[in-house]
């Protein structure tokens, strides 16, 4: 085909609106679902949790976590006399396949189970180089795994420690309080999962919603709340030796 | 004049090749790609949740509500399982081992909560399996299969 510049002129913006629409193709995933009608958050009962695993198994199998990373994770909490400064803290597998009974005796001894704490102040977001990890209208972190480079700065930037590379992709990851289940009107993995109701799901801008009940009724408390992270992951019941 | 023609030239090259490589979502809802919420929504489920079960199975819903383990999700012992809720006659859920399945909770642990029932499994039943006592959706004793 003969191209002459003239032709190529007229070609070249067509070319360019084409690909336009090619790149705005939107999959339309819950057409009812309105961003700025939610703010999402999660309650945890500390005094609830078993340690049983099932919510590690269940984000494993939800969001095929790879063996050996965790997107939430249970830590079980040994506290003996004064040490309170100094916890002994295991979670063998990330508690995935639950906790072996042991022969401590004694002390204070409680699961934590943690997971992202879908900051409204998210130190990860603040530092991600080229947008690819962001706070969403309606209260999630999530990570565009088109535009992660994996530098690694998001993962050093959370206090919680809640991030990792994925070994395969090498691409950040991190919980998504399962996105694509909340935003189809049902509860995350781990919540569904959970024998005891330790964890919740819990929308923050639904009236309707018992997580402002228990706010008002119960002594909550966030992770590291020196951080200023403004954390959207409620603890009753913890403990003051939790990091 | 030249210079401000290359200026020109050079600046509209930048914004050709930044309408180019830039997605037209990026900034719509701020410094990020807005597609990518879309695309995060999108993935497929693997848990059904338990309303989905409860449509069919509502005789196990109402043995259930009896019961200790009322509030425990279908999906908490019987995994993800929405493969089957979307095709029920050809994806079959895997039958569970009580022993296992009971113990992962009930096995006694000093860190669990002092009100959860905890029990010693070698001490308990002496190796029986639990659900010879106990039913496992509505788990009073002696509802099991030893009558």
């Amino acid at each position: 085909m003969n191209i002459t510049r003239r032709r190529l002129l007229v070609l070249l913006p067509a070319a360019a609106i084409a690909w336009k629409h090619i790149l705005a193709g939107t999959p339309e995933a819950s057409p009812n679902y309105k961003l700025t009608e939610h703010w999402w958050g999660m309650l945890v009962d500390v005094t609830k949790c078993i340690g049983c695993g099932n919510c590690v198994r269940a984000c494993q199998t939800e969001n095929d976590v790879p063996d050996g990373y965790y997107r939430t994770w249970v830590e079980r909490y040994h506290l003996e006399g004064w040490a309170f400064q100094n916890p002994k803290v295991d979670s063998p597998d990330g508690g995935k396949n639950g906790f072996p009974p042991g022969n401590q005796s004694g002390g204070k001894n409680f699961f934590v189970p943690k997971l992202c704490n879908h900051c409204v102040e998210s130190p990860c977001t603040q530092v991600c180089p080229v947008g690819a990890t962001f706070v969403t209208p309606d209260g999630v972190v999530l990570i565009d795994q088109k535009y992660c480079l994996g530098c690694r700065y998001c993962v050093q930037a959370c206090p919680y420690g809640c991030r990792f590379i994925h070994p395969q992709k090498e691409t950040a990851e991190k919980c998504t309080l399962c996105y694509h289940r909340i935003t189809k009107g049902l509860t995350t993995a781990c919540c569904e999962s959970c024998p005891t109701g330790a964890r919740q799901l819990a929308d923050l801008k639904d009236p309707k919603d018992p997580i402002h009940e228990f706010l008002r009724t119960h002594s909550i408390q966030v992770l590291k709340p020196y951080m200023a992270t403004n954390s959207k992951v409620f603890y009753n019941g913890l403990d003051g030796s939790v990091r | 004049m030249r210079l401000a023609a290359v200026f020109l030239v050079g600046t509209l090259l930048f914004l050709l090749a930044r309408g180019f490589l830039v997605p037209r979502s990026f900034g719509q809802y701020g410094h990020y790609r807005g597609n990518a919420i879309a695309e995060i929504a999108a993935r497929p489920v693997a848990f059904a949740g338990h309303q989905t079960c409860e449509t069919c199975h509502s005789d196990v819903l109402e043995l259930k509500q009896k019961g200790r383990h009322a509030r425990v999700n279908c999906e908490a012992c019987h995994g993800a399982l929405a493969k089957h809720a979307e095709d029920p006659v050809s994806v079959k859920p895997a039958k569970l081992q009580a022993a296992v399945l009971c113990a992962r909770c009930h096995e006694a642990n000093i860190a669990k909560p002092k009100q959860f029932p905890q029990v010693v499994p070698a001490e308990h039943s002496g190796g029986a399996a639990c659900d010879m006592c106990h039913q496992p959706h509505s788990p009073a004793l002696d509802s099991g299969k030893r009558k």
